[in-house]
């Protein structure tokens, strides 16, 4: 364990007040920081201070605090969901940082995800994604035992390496074309590895690709930066897997 | 309030298949014409509103999260129960059936506890066809794991993530069913009302939390699946936003509340490291497969773990429990925890922890395997501690993680209120005083794809409906009632944060209402709690506007309904003087320390009637017979 010496920091935050008004940066003192504290607790106390001087308190957006919910996302000096590697914003700790710390705090900048409120995006195009393809067609009830279908054990592992994907958004801020292509590639990854989402695939592929476009979501030109900022470690491999995908369905479907 | 519970008559094993076909059905065709207001989407929500929309309704669903996929059953880590019995271990129905009435103390019903393990095996069929990601074997086929509570391999899972996976899997499925035009997904809207005409709820009122504005819907059924209430201790394990308010309005309006001191602590969390702390991250009980839980056998040994020899560590759980050792369920694992630490054995800075050591398994499996089956666990672990759990054991103890208690349904999950229904956590059913490891999901998920699309279908097609529309009085009067409370919060501008206000009462809750109760601690909590409410509705400060994003607001509206119903949680505490499960009266319990159930006294549900503000509430009971399962000590040992 490392000293748990107190120290201060000044966060400068992105301050909007809803989606229409200006933005601006905003400088706050805080004070009496635990090397403990995460981050976000961080700005709880930022906030509680802030309430008790009746000013109004920086609105983000957390829920689980354990990385898995996908609802935190913000960017710390510059890099999405702070400086920690493969990790959600909500599990950075403060003893990344030393007193007299300066931290710049913004929300993600994507056209397709604009701002509701300070740190707040609308992120709500990515269940229109989902809505457009992301799914197996198949009836409660309607299923065969789950052994009936096996599927190869590295197919699987593959399939859930995608499927990890908690959407919270980072690699399409990470993005500088603002592409949502990992996360797409995610979905389509995980299904047309299952033999239980075979049978839909190409209709996936367009269907999710063209909602992708509608969106204005941008395109893929491998800068890589999705990869590297995403939480859960999703690989660039399903943009490769998501443009055969996409391919095949064209050449070969019939619509 | 009348109990009546509609279990149907027969044999166990076909009281499901004849009561769905005493069901009346509704005709496709008409289908269309009912409106089902469904509140919340997480595994239970999802899960109905996809296999309603697939039936042909019309469905809502309202979340209070920018997505549906951010419900809380996301975070479930270890894994789902079936009695598939694919590891032939001796599994079936019978046996799940049995493990989960005995796990929680038998204080659930039998006959939904039956249907439950019977839907088990066909949730697993389902989520697999809609694409959720199985640990598999080599072979192809599914995997399983053990879980605390039994002594056989009947698990699913998806590494260390089964919860997001099945979530995931559930919204996929309901996404679907908005792409087909049967669904229509409400996002950041908070549920603040329940609607009620001609006795029964027609509707609700729900916050525009983007706009805060306050919208009206009607609808012919709603289906409250809005989780648990564990944020009354303020730390748990659960996410910011899980609240009391649903269950908390449905209960203003004359839904019975049953057993709300149900409460579960699961054993294996992070420590709290200090005041700022905001949540407990849980380590999934899956780890005590392979992780040996300790102490140092000498009080204030500050040694490093690593330099403390084999002999000189107390592996209380296997020398207390050798017939199941690490993995009894969860009440007795933190109970056992905490009597360790209250008596001075706790490790760690604060000695408020016990170990979690994985050195032998890895000598055993090598770390590479224990990477393979936890790897996720163990990176959570080290970016909140900054400690390498391969290397040094976790530091673990309890924290406060599920609700058993919920508002009483009857066989068909319906409240005491008509058409008012509840599913998953929300409600009280299938848990007894002890949910046992992995069948959280298993609940949900059989609530919301197999049971509500029957049950809910039953009542649709045996009520005679009146018109209701949003114009209506009984509408607009909810919305002013609703703006009046929120008006009246806004205006204080006192000098105490809801944050502030919330810890408070989660400090009284954890020291007077946690692992261990008694009548003293109980009265003593009793008093405390409406200090602390009076004070809040003195001294609460809210900045900003109501009109606007406001998650100051938002978070004031839940700590005032949980100050509410904090002081029923300790009422029913209080009243309940027998320990069962995760209740454990001191007054209460054998000569080693263990729990000891009342049941000439106490085999019952309680379910409390509200009275109207400043009454007290009533409790009635809805006694527990168990004919299929003999009544016995629950013992692991």
């Amino acid at each position: 364990m490392k000293g748990l010496k107190h120290f201060s920091v000044t966060v400068r935050v992105w301050r909007q007040a809803g989606p229409k008004e200006p933005g601006k940066m905003v400088s706050y003192k805080v004070k009496d920081v635990s090397p403990d504290m995460s981050f976000l607790e961080m700005l709880d106390v930022l906030n509680d201070n802030l309430l008790k001087k009746g000013d109004t308190p920086i609105a983000f957006e957390s829920d689980c605090r354990e990385g898995i919910c996908g609802c935190c996302g913000l960017v710390v000096n510059g890099d999405v969901h702070g400086p920690d590697e493969h990790s959600t914003v909500c599990q950075l700790h403060m003893r990344r940082f030393s007193d007299g710390d300066v931290i710049t705090v913004e929300p993600w900048r994507v056209k397709s995800f604009p701002v509701i409120k300070d740190l707040v995006v609308d992120r709500s195009s990515f269940d229109r994604l989902i809505a457009a393809g992301g799914f197996i067609s198949v009836n409660t009830g309607a299923a065969p035992d789950a052994n009936s279908v096996p599927v190869e054990k590295d197919k699987a592992e593959e399939a859930m390496d995608a499927a990890a994907c908690i959407g919270c958004g980072a690699c399409v801020a990470s993005c500088p074309n603002g592409a949502a292509m990992l996360f797409v590639g995610a979905k389509v990854s995980q299904l047309a590895l299952l033999p239980q989402g075979t049978p839909e695939r190409a209709n996936r592929a367009l269907n999710m690709v063209a909602a992708m476009d509608k969106e204005g979501f941008g395109n893929c030109t491998n800068e890589y930066e999705c990869e590297a900022v995403c939480p859960k470690d999703v690989k660039v491999a399903n943009i490769a897997r998501l443009n055969r995908e996409f391919l095949l369905a064209n050449l070969f479907s019939k619509k | 309030m009348k109990l009546d519970a509609q279990i149907p008559a027969g044999p166990i094993e076909k009281k499901w298949d004849s009561h769905k076909f005493n069901l009346k059905l509704v005709n496709p065709n008409n289908r269309r014409k009912f409106d089902i207001l469904v509140v919340g989407s997480g595994l239970a929500g999802a899960s109905a509103a996809a296999s309603l929309g697939e039936l042909g309704y019309n469905v809502k669903v309202f979340t209070l999260h920018d997505s549906p996929r951010r419900a809380h059953s996301i975070a479930a880590q270890g894994g789902i129960n079936a009695a598939k019995n694919y590891p032939n271990d001796g599994d079936s129905v019978w046996r799940l059936f049995h493990d989960t009435v005995k796990g929680g103390d038998y204080r659930a019903r039998e006959a939904n506890v039956y249907r439950l393990a019977q839907l088990s095996g066909q949730i697993i069929d389902h989520c697999a066809a809609i694409g959720v990601p199985f640990a598999r074997e080599y072979g192809g086929l599914l995997s399983n794991r053990s879980f605390g509570g039994a002594q056989l391999s009947r698990t699913f899972y998806a590494r260390g993530q089964t919860g997001q996976q099945l979530l995931v899997g559930a919204y996929s499925a309901m996404m679907r069913q908005v792409a087909a035009g049967t669904v229509t997904v409400m996002p950041r809207r908070e549920m603040v009302d329940i609607v009620m005409k001609g006795g029964r709820a027609r509707g609700i009122t729900v916050r525009n939390l983007v706009t805060g504005d306050l919208e009206a819907h009607s609808g012919h059924a709603v289906l409250l699946c809005t989780g648990g209430y564990a944020n009354v201790f303020y730390l748990s394990t659960n996410a910011a936003s899980c609240n009391v308010s649903a269950i908390w309005t449905a209960y203003k309006k004359g839904a019975g509340l049953a057993n709300p001191c149900f409460t579960q602590i699961h054993p294996t969390c992070i420590p709290r490291s200090g005041e700022h702390q905001s949540k407990l991250t849980l380590m999934s009980e899956s780890l005590r497969n392979d992780g040996r839980v300790w102490v140092p056998k000498a009080k204030g040994d500050h040694r490093p773990a690593n330099e403390v020899p084999e002999e000189e560590r107390d592996y209380f759980l296997e020398r207390r429990y050798p017939a199941f050792g690490n993995l009894v369920p969860r009440d007795i694992a933190s109970r056992a925890a905490k009597t360790v630490v209250d008596s001075g054995y706790g490790v760690g800075r604060t000695a408020q922890a016990v170990y979690l050591d994985f050195r032998d398994s890895i000598k055993r499996k090598t770390e590479e395997k224990i990477k393979d089956e936890y790897g996720n666990l163990f990176d959570m672990y080290y970016q909140i501690t900054d400690e390498n759990g391969y290397k040094t054991p976790m530091r673990i103890y309890p924290a406060p993680h599920y609700t058993m208690g919920g508002l009483w349904v009857d066989y068909n999950l319906m409240t005491t209120i008509p058409g008012l229904f509840a599913l998953g956590e929300a409600n009280f059913s299938d848990h007894g005083a002890n949910r046992l490891g992995a069948s959280a999901l298993m609940q949900g998920l059989a609530d919301g794809f197999f049971i509500a699309p029957s049950t809910v279908a039953g009542y649709l097609g045996a009520t005679k409906f009146e018109a209701a529309t949003t114009l209506d009085r009984e509408f607009t009067d909810s919305a002013k009632q609703v703006q009046e409370k929120v008006n009246r919060i806004i205006a204080i501008k006192g000098h105490k944060t809801p944050s502030e206000l919330h810890r408070q009462l989660g400090n009284v809750m954890w020291n007077d209402v946690g692992m261990a109760r008694s009548e003293a601690l109980l009265k003593k909590a009793l008093k405390k709690i409406p200090e602390i409410r009076e004070d809040f509705w003195k001294d609460v400060t809210v900045s900003g506007a109501d009109k606007d994003f406001n998650p100051t607001l938002e978070k004031a509206l839940k700590v005032a309904d949980f100050l509410e119903f904090a002081e029923l949680f300790v009422k029913d505490a209080l009243e309940r003087k027998e320990s069962c499960g995760g209740h454990f009266r001191e007054e209460s319990c054998t000569p080693e320390g263990e729990a000891k159930r009342d049941d000439e006294n106490f085999s019952h549900a309680s379910v409390w009637e509200y009275q109207g503000e400043g009454k007290e509430a009533v409790l009635h009971k809805e006694p527990l017979a168990f004919e299929h399962i003999k009544m016995a000590e629950r013992s692991y040992k």
